[in-house]
């Protein structure tokens, strides 16, 4: 037995069926969040039914898909309409493998990391304009083409960015780009006097838009191309398809957490002092503080079975939050806490730009791309080129 | 290990490849390319050439393949018609002989080359990012230089062959 | 720790023709958008003070050959007669296309741009020694000049030339790159004089099919390049597709730098195993010149004789390259010389005479023209006379020194097979003469305009070197004997 755990494969492959067992569910959530905030936004409810809140609602909606006819439109290319939802869900899950949760949390750090997951955006655009393509429809087909051009475009301004980010950090390693923030003691954001903000700000645009999401979803705008790309796909494959949307926007956010805001490293890196309160007393006031919280609301409920849920909830709040306290699990857990809290405020982020702004008309979204985006990361590389000559 | 990975891919590399010619559709001749440029990308990978492989995926089974297939798309090409009058001989007899020739050739190639001690995987390090830039920026600096006139040129061309009607 | 890649003074030195072009066409470009439409030929005058620039800087550049950035060029004579050649053709080539843009309305900086780019393309074949910058300059020099080729947009011989050139072209650059990289595999280096020392030395034993085979696959990149038989299928419809002062430039400049990287490697890289390589040179080189000249005599498209032409003319350098001694090298770069001169004159001629949209480009075409252009009609003939190697003309002394070098390597059949072709080519271009004395002019023939500035001077140009080359051979002959033997040393 002691022999497995040490195997040096052993933290990989359990990495890798975990992730694969629970970024599904956690897609999920993230779209019942989306719907919920989304909601909020509104004025309305959202969903409401499935469950206290709505909470079990991912796990219906999962179910439905699951047990949905399978259609598959006549005159389709039916091997490569079988494909094209499974190259982008393979793609988008396989970046997955260089994103480092922690320092030990990972499943490998390969030392061209960086260009891995570029490798596998790239490659998964493949994914959707086959789709759009294998339809044998029109507006998929609109959809691709749309969405070819758009990914092609964008990946470059991406690109640029990340080149902006790497020359700073000096390595295309996962791993090794937080830990020369870790040593340069800044966040990379803020790196080479504050100008790694521009970069940081393109990159978040150009990943909106390489997600295909609002306000750049001219691939699935619903008012003119029904549902673009996947328009004829339903059931499994769709959700496939809906899978590999959220596990890119988890992608591009983690890449964003890693080579712009510190990966697993707390706030302020280098200050000794903050230690003890940002990575005991902000999980801690989170968790429990949650919990303490919900006790009020409780009393509130009617229904009997609700109240008894959300006080157990709560007391398990407040437990876990305690059990933050401990030294040893507070060590093993703070670099997951603060990579996954980034992580999560990116995504919200994203859901906010969805909630807020219109969709770009088509020479709008290309003139932002080419003439916008792409001189202006250009731009960076050189001034972060400057200031880093200055800097040293 | 290595060697049972390199024959894999090695074999999915030439059995895209001759797809990718007996194809009649453009867009399963591409998308058979695409799997030649991924094999391609796992072999270099092998043999230690890690930044290669990457930029090999991310520029060929990427960026490239998916300008080829948004052409064929936009062009809406559709499959080759069936050549009319294809003799059976030709693939009774052809493809048997085609092997052999084959095979008399790598065993050629295979008595020509000298016998090293064999190409030993992972023993090459030399393909990180930072040797791979290394090399381009101090002894090929020349050619990688003139590289940008080559793409200087590859715009202007674009420029010129996709103009409106001179006038 | 990277100083010592930092290149010297003396090594950007070296580059500064390259430098100069590059920053030329650059220029152009920039101004492009700033130059009226009625002034673009204001960047025609740019890209000709450009030339004549990296002109002055390539032949002061030859004051202190050697080496540079890293061996990866090296300035030596036989380098420098080549970028003279080539930039001299550019010369030309821009002087006479300003009537013909301007009759087609065509005249953009994007042209001159490409033209200098391809003459920077050339100028990094010709001065380098390693195979990977040989062939980014030969990918730089190509692409433009496919380019160039499609440039009339809305003609569609010119698209059909373009596409034609690019997929033949691509498809030989990928093999003369296989041959880079079994020639890489076999000896481990890119250098030429590297792998000459290692082709030499007897303690490293090479295997000679290896390294044949990559000597043989790039001989086929090569052999594109100069349209040498069996390659050259893509040459008549080309030339022909092509806008003419495109044609005159292709026939000549990119041909003379694909001999010399062509000579450089086979002559310097692959010199120690000649054994192996001599045969097919010998083999191309004969059906080169059987298939330029007794195709050249059924053709009635003057653009398309030419072209056959200088597939014929390629066939006689091969036999110098099939030498693969000095003298042969040195008599193949006289030839080459002369040649540039005589066939864009002849091609200049044919730009003048061809009309809006190319149309006049029939032999019948030409009657009449004594009569009509006396002075056009003289200088054609003096090309035609050189092409066919009459005494007086450099034509003439390049056959001769191509075949004298040939017999002292004992190479008879070449020889006299060469000598019976060109009696053969004799005909077609005397063909052409007679039509323009002896026939008279088609009644209702619109004039002919008359020859404008650049034209002049690119005709009386070409004339002049051809009958220079032809009355004092010796002083180029020499240098390129001297600058010749250094590629065996």
């Amino acid at each position: 037995m002691q022999a497995i755990y040490q195997s040096p494969l052993f933290l990989p492959l359990v990495m890798t069926v975990v992730i694969i067992g629970v970024f599904p569910l956690l897609a999920g959530y993230i779209v019942l969040v989306e719907r919920k905030v989304l909601a909020d936004f509104q004025v309305r409810l959202g969903p409401m039914r499935v469950g206290p809140h709505g909470l079990l609602q991912p796990i219906a909606d999962a179910l439905k898909l699951l047990l949905k006819e399978d259609i598959i439109p006549t005159n389709a290319d039916k091997f490569i309409f079988w494909m094209a939802p499974v190259i982008s869900t393979f793609t988008a899950l396989t970046a997955f493998a260089v994103l480092p949760f922690t320092e030990q949390l990972r499943v490998a750090d390969v030392n061209v990391g960086l260009l891995v997951v570029s490798a596998m955006s790239s490659v998964g655009i493949l994914g959707i304009i086959l789709g759009g393509w294998a339809s044998n429809s029109h507006y998929p087909l609109l959809g691709g083409l749309r969405s070819a051009a758009q990914l092609v475009s964008y990946e470059v301004a991406l690109g640029l960015a990340l080149v902006s980010g790497v020359m700073s950090a000096g390595t295309l390693s996962m791993v090794g780009i937080v830990k020369t923030q870790l040593a340069r003691g800044v966040w990379g954001a803020f790196d080479n006097f504050g100008f790694m903000l521009v970069p940081f700000v393109i990159y978040i645009i150009a990943a909106t838009a390489e997600t295909n999401r609002a306000p750049f979803d001219l691939p699935e705008a619903e008012s003119e191309l029904v549902a673009g790309f996947h328009t004829e796909y339903s059931g499994f494959r769709w959700a496939l398809y809906f899978l590999a949307e959220y596990a890119n926007i988890f992608v591009v956010s983690s890449v964003a957490v890693t080579l712009f805001l510190g990966g697993w490293l707390r706030p302020f890196p280098s200050v000794k002092w903050l230690e003890i309160p940002l990575n005991y007393g902000v999980p801690v006031l989170l968790f429990a503080g949650s919990g303490v919280a919900s006790f009020p609301l409780a009393k509130r409920l009617k229904s009997h079975i609700h109240r008894v849920g959300l006080i157990g909830m709560a007391m398990l709040l407040v437990l876990l939050g305690l059990l933050l306290l401990v030294p040893a699990v507070n060590a093993a857990v703070a670099g997951f806490f603060w990579f996954f809290v980034k992580v999560s405020s990116l995504v919200y982020l994203m859901i906010w730009f969805r909630g807020t702004f219109p969709r770009f008309r088509y020479d709008q979204l290309m003139n932002i791309g080419w003439k916008w985006l792409i001189p202006i990361g250009m731009g960076c590389i050189l001034v972060n080129a400057l200031l880093g000559l200055a800097g040293a | 290990m290595d060697v049972i990975l390199f024959l894999l891919f090695a074999a999915i590399a030439v059995a895209c490849g001759v797809n990718l010619v007996v194809q009649k559709h453009p867009i399963a001749s591409a998308l058979s390319l695409v799997g030649v440029m991924g094999s391609l990308a796992v072999l270099y990978l092998l043999l230690g050439a890690e930044f290669i492989a990457a930029a090999q995926v991310i520029v060929y089974a990427g960026a490239i393949m998916v300008l080829f297939l948004f052409v064929i798309m936009l062009l809406n090409a559709g499959g080759e018609p069936k050549t009319p009058g294809k003799s059976r001989m030709a693939g009774l007899l052809g493809i048997p002989l085609m092997a052999v020739l084959l095979g008399l050739l790598s065993y050629l190639v295979q008595r020509a080359l000298p016998k090293p001690a064999g190409v030993t995987f992972g023993a090459f390090t030399g393909g990180k990012p930072y040797d791979v830039g290394k090399a381009i920026f101090t002894e090929y600096m020349l050619p990688f230089e003139i590289t940008s006139v080559l793409i200087l040129i590859a715009i202007l061309g674009a420029i010129v062959l996709a103009r409106k009607e001179i006038d | 720790m990277f100083a010592n890649y930092l290149p010297t003074g003396a090594e950007y030195f070296r580059l500064l023709p390259e430098m100069i072009l590059t920053a030329a066409g650059t220029l152009i470009m920039v101004l492009e958008p700033l130059t009226g439409y009625r002034r673009k030929r204001f960047l025609g005058h740019l890209a000709l003070a450009g030339l004549l620039a990296a002109l002055w800087a390539a032949v002061v550049a030859y004051s202190s050959p050697g080496p540079a950035f890293n061996r990866l060029i090296v300035v030596d004579g036989f380098a420098t007669f080549f970028r003279v050649l080539v930039i001299v053709v550019g010369i030309l080539t821009v002087l006479s296309c300003w009537d013909f843009l301007a009759r087609h309305k065509a005249e953009s900086g994007e042209f001159y741009s490409l033209i200098l780019f391809s003459v920077v393309g050339q100028c990094v074949m010709v001065s380098a020694n390693e195979l990977i910058t040989l062939f980014i300059g030969l990918e730089v020099s190509s692409i433009a000049t496919y380019v160039l080729a499609g440039y009339l947009r809305d003609d569609k011989r010119a698209n059909e030339a373009a596409l034609k050139y690019f997929l033949l072209g691509s498809f030989a650059t990928a093999f003369l790159l296989y041959g880079v990289a079994w020639i890489y595999g076999v000896t481990g280096t890119t250098n030429l004089v590297d792998i000459r020392q290692i082709l030499e030395s007897r303690d490293v034993i090479h295997p000679i099919l290896a390294v044949s085979t990559a000597a043989a696959l790039m001989f086929v990149g090569f052999a594109f390049k100069v349209s040498a038989a069996p390659f050259q299928i893509w040459a008549p419809d080309v030339y022909q597709g092509a806008p003419t002062p495109v044609a005159a430039f292709m026939s000549a400049g990119p041909k003379a730098a694909g001999f010399a990287i062509l000579l450089r490697v086979y002559l310097t890289a692959f010199g120690p195993i000649d054994q192996s390589w001599v045969p097919f040179v010998w083999t191309c080189a004969l059906a080169t010149m059987v298939i330029g000249n007794f195709a050249a005599l059924a053709q009635n498209n003057v653009k398309r004789l030419l072209a056959y032409s200088s597939i014929a003319h390629a066939g006689y350098i091969m036999v110098a390259v099939a030498t693969g001694t000095a003298p042969g090298a040195a008599a193949a770069m006289f030839y080459l010389a002369a040649y540039a001169f005589m066939n864009v004159g002849a091609f200049v001629v044919v730009s003048h005479i061809s009309g809006r949209g190319e149309r006049k480009v029939n032999i019948d075409d030409l009657a009449g023209l004594s009569s009509r252009q006396p002075l056009t009609a003289a200088l054609f003939s003096v090309f035609l006379l050189s092409l066919i190697g009459v005494p007086l003309t450099g034509g003439f002394f390049g056959k001769f020194y191509i075949f004298k070098a040939a017999i002292d390597s004992q190479l008879y059949w070449l020889t006299i097979l060469g000598l019976l072709t060109s009696a053969v080519a004799a005909y077609y271009y005397l063909r052409l003469i007679v039509v323009m004395y002896m026939r008279p002019a088609v009644d209702g023939e619109e004039e002919l305009p008359p020859l404008g500035g650049g034209l002049k001077t690119a005709l009386w140009a070409s004339a002049l070197g051809t009958l220079a080359l032809g009355i004092f051979p010796s002083a180029v002959l020499n240098f390129a004997g001297a600058s010749g033997a250094m590629l065996v040393r």
